[in-house]
């Protein structure tokens, strides 16, 4: 029998201080029932000698200080985990939301996991076919790799992750392929476009979400991707599936830290966000990956709404500074009514060098790749010059450079959300565009891909 | 582990112990049952403020911490070379053995293989005076690599007993004697890593650290036993310039920190260097490197630690009379940990939540390296260059790390987000950059590569800075009221920068560049605008000098492979046949 504290002194925020303890450990899961009889969870986040301070998951309305106990269980957060998992819909603690049973666990895992031994860690070099031309063709997205959506209010981010999850693919080979979503403060009708489009593609038999909803309690939201985490990692290294997880929004997520961290009354950092943010954010993000003789692999993409669409904002920089690379949308090319708004010129893919290329796409995908990514530059530096000084001004060569800029986004980003673009079909698009600007302007390709490709018609 | 004492308080990594009074700042201790390692942050009465380098989740009040009285170190010794630490000098393929994938805590394991046996073959006989720092012997650890064993700091004496043969580390291999003392001498030493190891004597850096990079070498050197700091805001490459410096480098021994950075990265690094090819020997390039890697989500106290565990290691090779170069890749995520452990002590902030002391922890690091006369009768030179990336949020140059890092190393890589966006890469921005290191290395250039090396660059330079303002009156008024002169500088600033300044990392050849190599490609490009110049005046076309062949031959010139530098003669013979 677990002993049970009636001691709760103060309730601040979503902290709650419980004295008189004894041997209670760091990190300790607690179960607190309110004098309703209503029970739910927290964690214990500093312990001194005979005091406990306890964050609650849930929020403290309706917890008061004489009547409730506390218990503390002895262990940290943990997901009950097996294959049945897939298929379920649950709410940002792990509960079920589907109105489905409980799921009969094959074993315990704790949520925060350990950090992979990176001797262990096999170099993501396995291209992933989005269909998408801005991805493919520009920012090439590898199995085991991190790559964020920076997106802001208003923009179409949900729709481009659930055109990525929809048509993810590896080239040439049939894999157990799954998608974990987790959802921490988005509005209904975000989640429920999401959930529509998964059954209507049929994409729910392979997919596992946890939902939090912006009315659900805030505190809750930062166990939501460590628990979808932990799944993903359970389908992956177990049970042998690539996953693609998708975590929507970040910006939510951050916020509910700092909202523990004023409670807590520590020093901030930048804009109120904790110290650790960064160290924070990189226990979510580096937990993916793959590992050397594991078949499966953890992708991960979050999406984050950039405030006031600055990109130095702490959320977006630190972010950018652990993952592998952005994928930047632009309010701008939105405005001109491109879908995807893809804003090329700032979005990278860091892990891009490895996955591309003979045998894995086309042997001149990287050097078509840096010249498209220069001539864009140059033809929208000519833009801007066309906009001060008239169009009369631009020389010829400038001209064929704003004509290719223009073009690239009309035809090499813009496309439907239901196109399924191959890589051989973005590379000759790209190509198209290239043969506008004279040859010898051409110096990031190499010769013998020049006379291969350059030429044809 | 004999004196115990008793954990009161648990807050994320730092953790108070009671009953800690004899012991010292610094000094490592064991937390729990667990025996997790930590380090001793604050002293107050019997009260011990511990940083834990593991994760603490399940430690609670009551528990017993274990004084070891001895400060955190590393062991130095054979087996080093082409290891991966962890921020504690734990060996990751070790830990890996034990805990498998993922890394789990407690695990205690020592920085070098005890089992493993060494050939020794002494260098000195029996009977001779030593003193700290000479040399006892050797081990053959890698082919790249002779080991020296010294003789530790802080004996001296008369060698009695020395002998040649297969040894473990703990074995004794030399006994000295000084007075009536006797010191039995292993192949390992202990190093405290928060002291640095001495020196007989510091020197000015003279020689260039060449390492293939042309923004670098030509524009921005650093000298063997300098200190740089590479920063810029994600995405404008400042790894992967720092992985091109670890390969390719004229360093003979290099230690990368991997430090708070990403675990792929880390793969990478491990699963390319030993296939990578030193280029100067021809050996893999893990033969020559030690790794210290605590990813971002690994402990962040572990990674406070990495820093200094990656110097001490440094040091050691240094004192060995080698030519050693560090990258400490993020020093900002070091400050932050720095930051994270303050903020759990309560300390009063300086800027931005740093701790008062950032600025001068970093200066203390970055004095750490330099061109030394090491210890030792025979007065061998040896050089520890130390560069260091740094991550300010959003790019911004007046973040604190950046301005302290600033105030104590001479040389300076601004990466620019523009140019990064623009692939221009390295993103080394020309304009910002600096070295301080020109006047130290002109006299070795001119007798090692050319005597107009350095005039060359000062040319190249005055072009692109007259390209700065040039382009900004042609942003206001148009190109085509320049004059003729004003826009052929255009030209070959261009030409500067996509040809010369521009460095695909990932081309086979383009990758590295040897310092003969930049200088040619350098003096075409200016003799192309020294031939044009001329043939203007006398009144030829603009458009036809801009569209000549040979420029695109002068764009192709640095895929010319380094073997074959001859070729360089037949685009200068075009060159100057191109006006006739």
């Amino acid at each position: 029998m677990l002993k049970e504290y009636l001691t709760v002194t103060s309730v601040s925020g979503p902290l709650v201080i419980v004295e008189k303890t004894k041997d209670v450990k760091y990190a300790e899961l607690v179960e607190v029932e309110f004098s309703n009889g209503e029970i739910r969870r927290g964690k214990v986040l500093e312990i001194s000698e005979d005091k406990a301070l306890v964050q609650m998951f849930e929020g403290t309305m309706g917890l008061d200080v004489a009547g409730s106990k506390v218990r503390f269980l002895g262990r940290v957060q943990e997901l009950g985990v097996s294959p049945d998992l897939l298929g379920r819909i649950f709410d940002g603690a792990g509960r079920p939301r589907d109105n489905g049973p409980q799921v009969i666990a094959q074993k315990r895992l704790d949520i925060n996991g350990n950090p992979i031994n990176p001797t262990s860690r096999d170099y993501p070099s396995e291209f992933i076919q989005t269909g998408i031309s801005c991805i493919d063709g520009m920012n090439p997205l590898v199995r085991g790799q991190k790559l964020p959506i920076f997106s802001g209010s208003g923009l179409p981010h949900s729709r481009l992750a659930a055109q990525i999850g929809r048509q993810a693919k590896v080239l040439g080979k049939q894999e157990n392929f799954a998608v974990v979503f987790a959802a921490m403060g988005i509005t209904f009708e975000e989640a429920d476009f999401f959930m529509r489009d998964f059954r209507n593609t049929g994409a729910i038999e392979r997919s596992t979400l946890f939902i939090n909803l912006a009315n659900d309690p805030a505190i809750e939201r930062i166990s939501t991707p460590r628990l979808a985490l932990t799944c993903a990692e359970y389908l992956a290294f177990e049970l042998d599936m690539h996953v693609l997880v998708i975590l929507i929004d970040m910006t939510f997520y951050c916020e509910s830290l700092r909202e523990v961290s004023a409670a807590r009354k520590e020093i901030p950092g930048r804009r109120g966000y904790p110290g650790y943010l960064y160290t924070d954010l990189a226990t979510l993000y580096e937990r993916a990956g793959r590992i050397k003789g594991k078949k499966g692999s953890v992708t991960l993409l979050p999406v984050l709404t950039m405030p006031e669409d600055d990109k130095t904002h702490p959320i977006p920089d630190l972010t950018g500074y652990i993952t592998e690379g952005q994928i930047i949308l632009s309010r701008e090319l939105h405005r001109k009514g491109i879908y995807p708004p893809v804003d090329v010129l700032p979005s990278l893919s860091r892990l891009k060098d490895k996955g591309i290329g003979q045998n894995k796409t086309r042997e001149d995908h990287s050097d078509v790749l840096n010249q498209l990514f220069a001539c864009y530059a140059k033809g929208k530096e000519a833009r801007e010059l066309s906009v001060i000084l008239g169009e009369a001004a631009l020389s010829d060569l400038d001209r064929l450079y704003l004509k290719l800029a223009d073009e690239f986004e009309t035809k090499f980003v813009r496309q439907s959300e239901t196109e399924d673009r191959t890589i051989i079909q973005t590379l000759e698009i790209g190509w198209k565009l290239l043969r506008i600007i004279p040859r010898q302007e051409l110096k990031r390709i190499r010769e013998e891909y020049l006379s291969k490709y350059y030429s044809q018609k | 582990m004999k004196q115990q004492a008793t954990v009161i308080k648990v807050s994320g990594p730092l953790v108070v112990a009671s009953g800690c009074r004899g012991t010292k700042m610094y000094d490592m201790v064991r937390v729990a049952d667990k025996k997790l390692i930590g380090e001793i942050i604050e002293l107050k009465n019997d009260l011990a403020y511990i940083q834990v380098y593991e994760e603490t989740s399940g430690i609670g009040p009551g528990e017993p911490v274990y004084l070891t009285n001895e400060p955190l170190s590393v062991e130095l010794g054979p087996g080093l070379m082409g290891s991966i630490y962890d921020g504690i000098q734990r060996p990751l393929n070790v830990i890996r053995e034990i805990s498998g994938d993922f890394i789990s805590r407690g695990v205690d394991v020592s920085g070098l293989d005890q089992n493993k046996k060494w050939h020794f073959i002494p260098e000195v006989k029996s009977g001779q005076k030593v003193v700290s720092g000479d040399i006892l012997g050797i081990v053959n650890e890698t082919a790249l690599i002779k080991h020296k064993i010294m003789v530790p700091p802080g004996i001296s004496g008369e060698v009695t007993e020395i002998k040649e043969g297969d040894f473990n580390v703990k074995e004794t291999i030399a006994r000295i004697k000084n007075n009536n003392e006797t010191n039995d001498v292993t192949m390992s030493s202990r190093w405290s890593v928060r002291k640095s190891r001495p020196v007989k004597e510091k020197l000015s850096p003279d020689e260039p650290l060449t390492t293939g990079q042309r923004v670098i070498d030509t524009f921005f050197p650093i000298a063997k036993g300098g200190a740089a700091c590479i920063p810029g805001p994600f995405g404008a490459g400042k790894t992967v310039t720092m992985h091109e410096i670890a390969k390719w480098s004229d360093a003979q021994i290099i230690v990368y920190v991997a430090c708070g950075e990403r675990g792929n990265e880390c793969a990478d690094l491990l699963l390319s260097f030993p296939e990578l090819k030193d280029p100067h020997t021809g050996r893999p390039l893990l033969e020559r490197t030690v790794i210290v890697a605590n990813t971002s989500n690994m402990p962040v106290a572990a990674r406070e630690a990495s820093i200094y565990t990656g110097i001490t290691i440094a040091e050691y090779f240094r004192d060995m009379g080698y030519s050693v170069a560090l990258m400490a890749d993020s020093t900002s995520r070091w400050a932050e940990a720095l930051r994270e452990i303050s903020g759990r002590l309560e300390e009063m902030p300086g800027e931005e939540g740093y701790p008062a002391y950032l600025s001068s922890r970093l200066a203390e690091f970055y004095e750490r390296a330099g061109k030394v006369i090491c210890l030792g009768a025979d007065s061998r030179q040896g050089a520890l260059s130390v560069m260091g990336a740094v991550s300010p949020p959003g790019g911004d140059l007046s973040d604190p790390v950046v301005q302290a890092t600033l105030r104590v190393v001479k040389v300076f890589w601004g990466l620019d987000d523009k140019l990064a966006n623009a692939r221009h890469f390295p993103a080394i921005n020309w304009l910002t950059s600096y070295s301080l290191y020109h006047d130290n290395l002109e006299e070795l250039l001119k007798n090692k590569i050319s005597a107009e090396f350095a005039d060359l660059r000062k040319q190249a330079m005055r072009l692109l800075e007259e390209e700065a303002s040039l382009s900004e009156i042609a942003r206001l008024v148009g190109i085509e009221s320049l004059s003729f002169s004003d826009r052929l500088i255009l030209e070959v600033a261009k030409s500067i920068r996509e040809d010369f300044l521009h460095q695909n990392a990932f081309h086979e050849i383009d990758t590295y560049t040897s310092l003969a190599k930049q200088c040619r490609m350098l003096k075409i490009i200016l003799e192309f605008y020294k031939l044009s110049k001329e043939k203007l005046k006398d009144g030829a076309d603009f458009d036809e000098i801009v569209k000549l062949a040979v420029r695109e031959k002068i764009s192709r010139l640095k895929y010319i492979e380094e073997n074959k530098l001859k070729d360089f003669d037949k685009v200068e013979e075009e060159l100057r046949g191109s006006y006739a």
